[in-house]
């Protein structure tokens, strides 16, 4: 009995570790752009993980910061340029559209664009490939010297072309 | 014909280049995040804390004008500013260095302990207590070492300790400063 008591025991968790800051909002808008926020923001200190998930005292104060500004009626904008300038573009987990993101932000579809380009293209090939390829025995009149053989080729494909149809 | 053959080539071309891409990828370090002020040298973030070594005085950016210097981001919580620590007494006190420290997030009365046990090499400490100055100067991981101009602008910033390896580069980089601002 007191082995399954203590095994009971065990179940417990002995503490919940988590980052649960007690922030009061002033209103719900703000409380909802905070989880947002900082779920976009990353935590320069612990590469990988976005501010709200960070433990680091780093992230704590910049959550601490997120919330003073949004209490003081900053935009979302003022926020990420706050954290720019103190940790560069790093901190953004959706970088923001400018020269230097033009390829990363265009690049998939100038991608899918050259992609589909390359599919209709092929298609294409092979589709006169086949015309060509059915209408030539159709016409019946045999190999010509002109289609990429010389006379005497020409002459030796019918006659081989010739006999085999006679068997 | 020839244009086929041509084609035939592109899947080795771009998988060529993709493993370029990836070589020099090998040789990023993901962790060194770009300095906004040392790449603009704008001058350091305002800021009005006590000084740690004498509590009634209180410092700004124009204390640490006048020089070029170095800029040091420290605490007792922090293993490797205690290994630079030597390093740093040693510049100040052979070369001549002038070293001002940010004594970051940290307990006034440890730091204060700390320095009379392993001397001094700061011409000033500011007292960050609550990180506010390392915030906006975009501090990430004690120690950080910055070159400051005379004017107490950021000119480069070493995230890491500072030893020999990476003294040369500071080095170079206020011999450079000191230079520019001679002409």
């Amino acid at each position: 009995m007191i082995r399954f008591v203590q095994m009971l025991l065990l179940l417990l968790p002995l503490s919940a570790y988590a980052t649960i800051d007690a922030y009061e909002f002033s209103n719900q808008e703000n409380e909802k752009r905070f989880h947002e926020l900082t779920h976009e923001l990353r935590c320069p200190k612990c590469q990988n993980q976005n501010i709200a998930d960070s433990d680091a005292p780093l992230a704590t104060d910049l959550r601490r910061e997120v919330h003073r500004m949004l209490e003081s009626g900053e935009s979302n904008d003022e926020i990420a340029d706050f954290m720019v300038t103190r940790y560069g573009d790093f901190v953004l987990y959706r970088p923001r559209v400018n020269e230097t993101t033009w390829l990363l932000w265009y690049g998939p579809f100038v991608l899918l664009g050259v992609g589909i380009l390359v599919v209709v293209l092929i298609s294409r090939n092979r589709r006169q490939g086949k015309v060509e390829a059915t209408e030539k025995p159709m016409t019946g009149s045999g190999y010509k010297a002109s289609e990429g053989l010389s006379t005497g080729e020409a002459d030796r494909l019918n006659t081989l072309l010739q006999r085999d149809s006679d068997q | 014909m020839n244009n086929r053959k041509l084609f035939a080539f592109i899947p080795l071309a771009l998988f060529i280049l993709l493993g370029v891409f990836l070589w020099i990828g090998l040789s990023l370090d993901p962790r060194e995040l770009p300095s906004k002020l040392a790449e603009e040298q704008r001058p350091v973030p305002a800021f009005q804390l006590p000084s740690l070594t004498e509590p009634n005085r209180i410092l700004t950016p124009d204390d640490l004008k006048g020089e070029v210097a170095l800029l040091n981001v420290w605490a007792t919580w922090c293993p490797t500013c205690k290994e630079e620590h030597g390093f740093l007494n040693r510049l100040a006190r052979d070369e001549g260095v002038t070293i001002y420290g940010i004594n970051y997030k940290d307990e006034p009365g440890k730091a204060r302990e700390w320095l009379r046990r392993y001397l001094n090499p700061y011409a000033l400490v500011i007292l960050d207590e609550q990180g506010s100055l390392g915030l906006d100067m975009g501090v990430y991981g004690a120690p950080e070492t910055y070159v400051l101009d005379t004017q107490g602008a950021v000119r480069y910033r070493h995230v890491g300790a500072v030893d020999a390896e990476v003294w040369k580069t500071l080095k170079q980089v206020m011999v450079q400063v000191e230079q520019e601002s001679a002409q």
